[in-house]
């Protein structure tokens, strides 16, 4: 499988990561420079084969269901570009 | 005072200890390395005054007579440990600015164990790389030159500069993270010892997460008793971390000289790869001697999946690292492009403004592959992949207690020889990336200098949990090996 240039367009706009126009052609090639390097999976027989879902076999752990942090407002504020007192800020979204 | 640099770990904690150097000395003598290794670029942020502060109070504790096991010990810390208070780039420009409000659960535990803060470490942008040339913050150097050579040689990654520190004498250990290779391609390209724990054997919480079903993290140092000293004190159980294990953190280090007599060590015929330098090749051949004439049994084995190791990472690396990278959106933290004209701008601008090109791609091919339509064909396969690697792993094991492997395919190569090319750059992690997949433990041991005297290295592998035993070979392969070699001090300034 390979991707074309309108396929590009689309992933790079749900990764939300802008993509000049003129970078789409240089990226197609790049992704799949990589995407026939992985091809050769498709040499396996894995019918059967259950997929990983945990390389250590362990079961999730349970904790009692009580708060333990709060009042972190202040803490998560500090890196937000342009936040107000205790908001993030966006461009408008609604007219 | 230049003769403190040289000190391992446990020598610099005895004489600490011993009251024959005070913390404040050592550091100041690695504080002053540090400052003029500058025209190395190993670290992003240097911390000298907390630094010395912390060894002040480490000074104090040692008179008072509640000294913990690593008082006063200088260390690096990878830039992708968040550390509270102290920028933490994970060497991208879309977190050039940030400062974490709180610390890492493994540099905690460093801290609680009276260990002290030199700087934040260079790296690969959010550790996609194996050479610490995608950095943000520009290439860190490797202090190692071949013979007669003025050519700047990568440190690998993506801990270069975990390794580079530990290999210039700037820090007597350093923090380190391994997804594909990470911690385990440096220490074999810069003559350092390192090791990638078993997942979930050392806490994630707090650091930047890149794949988490892979990523580890674990020590750099210049000794496997400094290696195994710095694991016990990173580990723990956490229950902030899910993945991380509850089992005990037993005491690498008492066990370390307890010899390879009776260990059987496998040797994965699928590693004698194509195109491996053969000075590694021989080096590989000479390690199984050295164990073997110690006393431990030498068998072949075979990794029948070893070959779709990389590409399995290729898909289920970029995948993660898609969903993780999701979280960099200009909003709530990190890089936030100029005046947008609508909400779906400033993400599409913040993001593409902030990561560099390797990140970008990375997320373009996991994005694709967790698409609609192609989920099955890439991702689920890849997953399917991963259970026949660790099948492989399983079935080796029920002939052998650990594998002897080479760890990279040549030693250290020029800055910009491999980045041109994104799949020559993911080869170069051919034999360190299949344990990642499995989850399993792996540590890398100096094992000899090739003709240009550049370090080569050997890997481990070990069962699940079992570093233990893991140490206590690498220990064996570092007496046979007697590698005195270091790079001769260049850079200072």
């Amino acid at each position: 499988m390979s991707v074309d240039k309108e396929t590009v367009r689309r992933i790079a706009r749900l990764a939300r990561l802008k993509l000049e126009e003129e970078r789409v052609e240089p990226m197609m090639e790049e992704l799949n420079g990589i995407l026939a390097w992985v091809e050769q999976l498709k040499e396996v027989d894995v019918e059967g084969i259950p997929p990983m879902t945990s390389v250590v076999e362990q079961r999730l752990k349970m904790r009692d269901d009580v708060v333990t942090e709060t009042d972190h407002a202040d803490a998560l504020m500090v890196n937000a570009p342009g936040g107000e007192d205790h908001f993030f800020v966006v461009p408008k979204v609604v007219e | 005072m230049s003769d403190l640099t040289d000190f391992t770990l446990a020598e610099a904690r005895d004489a600490v200890a011993g009251k024959k150097i005070s913390a404040k000395e050592l550091t100041q003598g690695f504080v002053t390395a540090m400052e003029g290794a500058r025209a190395l670029n190993i670290f992003v942020t240097e911390t000298p005054d907390i630094a010395l502060k912390m060894a002040e109070a480490s000074d104090a504790r040692i008179a008072a007579g509640t000294a913990r096991p690593l008082e006063g010990l200088p260390l690096g810390i990878k830039d992708l440990y968040c550390t509270k208070g102290v920028r933490t780039t994970a060497g991208s420009k879309i977190l050039e600015n940030y400062v974490p409000q709180y610390e890492s659960t493994v540099s905690q535990n460093l801290w609680d164990n009276g260990a002290v803060m030199l700087g934040k470490l260079n790296l690969d942008e959010f550790a996609m790389g194996s050479s610490n040339e995608t950095s943000a913050y520009g290439p860190c150097i490797s202090p190692w030159r071949a013979k007669d050579s003025k050519t700047a040689l990568v440190p690998g990654g993506s801990s270069g500069g975990s390794s580079a520190a530990v290999a210039a004498r700037l820090c007597l250990g350093a923090t380190a993270t391994d997804t594909g290779g990470s911690i385990r391609t440096p220490a074999a390209v810069t003559g350092t010892v390192g090791i990638k724990p078993t997942y979930g054997r050392c806490s994630r919480w707090g650091i930047v997460a890149f794949a988490s079903s892979l990523d580890q993290a674990g020590p750099i140092a210049k000794t496997v008793r400094d290696t195994a000293i710095l694991l016990k004190a990173m580990a723990s159980i956490d229950d902030k971390d899910s993945t991380s294990v509850d089992l005990p953190v037993p005491d690498y280090e008492a066990g370390i000289e307890g010899g390879v007599k009776g260990l059987r060590i496998g040797i994965p015929k699928e590693y004698r790869v194509e195109g491996t330098d053969p000075e590694i090749a021989a080096v590989w051949e000479k390690g199984a001697e050295w164990l073997k004439a110690q006393g431990a049994e030498i068998v072949e084995v075979s990794l029948p999946h070893t070959k779709y190791a990389l590409p399995t990472y290729y898909i289920v690396a970029p995948a993660e690292c898609s969903s993780n990278l999701a979280r960099y959106d200009g909003v709530r933290f990190g890089h936030r492009a100029a005046d947008p004209k609508d909400l779906i701008d400033l993400y599409e601008r913040s993001r593409a403004e902030g990561f560099g090109a390797e990140v970008r791609r990375r997320i373009l091919i996991g994005t694709y592959v967790l698409s609609a339509g192609y989920y099955d064909a890439y991702y689920l396969r890849a997953q399917k992949l991963r259970t026949l690697i660790k099948r492989d792993f399983e079935e080796a094991y029920k002939k052998c207690d650990m594998l002897l492997t080479p760890a990279t395919p040549s030693p250290a190569f020029a800055i910009g020889e491999k980045i041109a090319d994104p799949v020559t750059m993911y080869l170069y992690d051919v034999f360190t990336v299949t344990v990642n997949l499995a989850g399993l433990p792996a540590l890398v041991v100096p094992a000899g200098l090739n003709t240009a005297g550049l370090p080569l290295g050997l890997q481990l592998i070990g069962k699940a949990f079992d570093e233990a035993t893991l140490f206590r070979a690498g220990r064996a392969l570092e007496i046979a090996a007697d590698l005195k070699a270091k790079p001769q001090n260049w850079w200072s300034q």
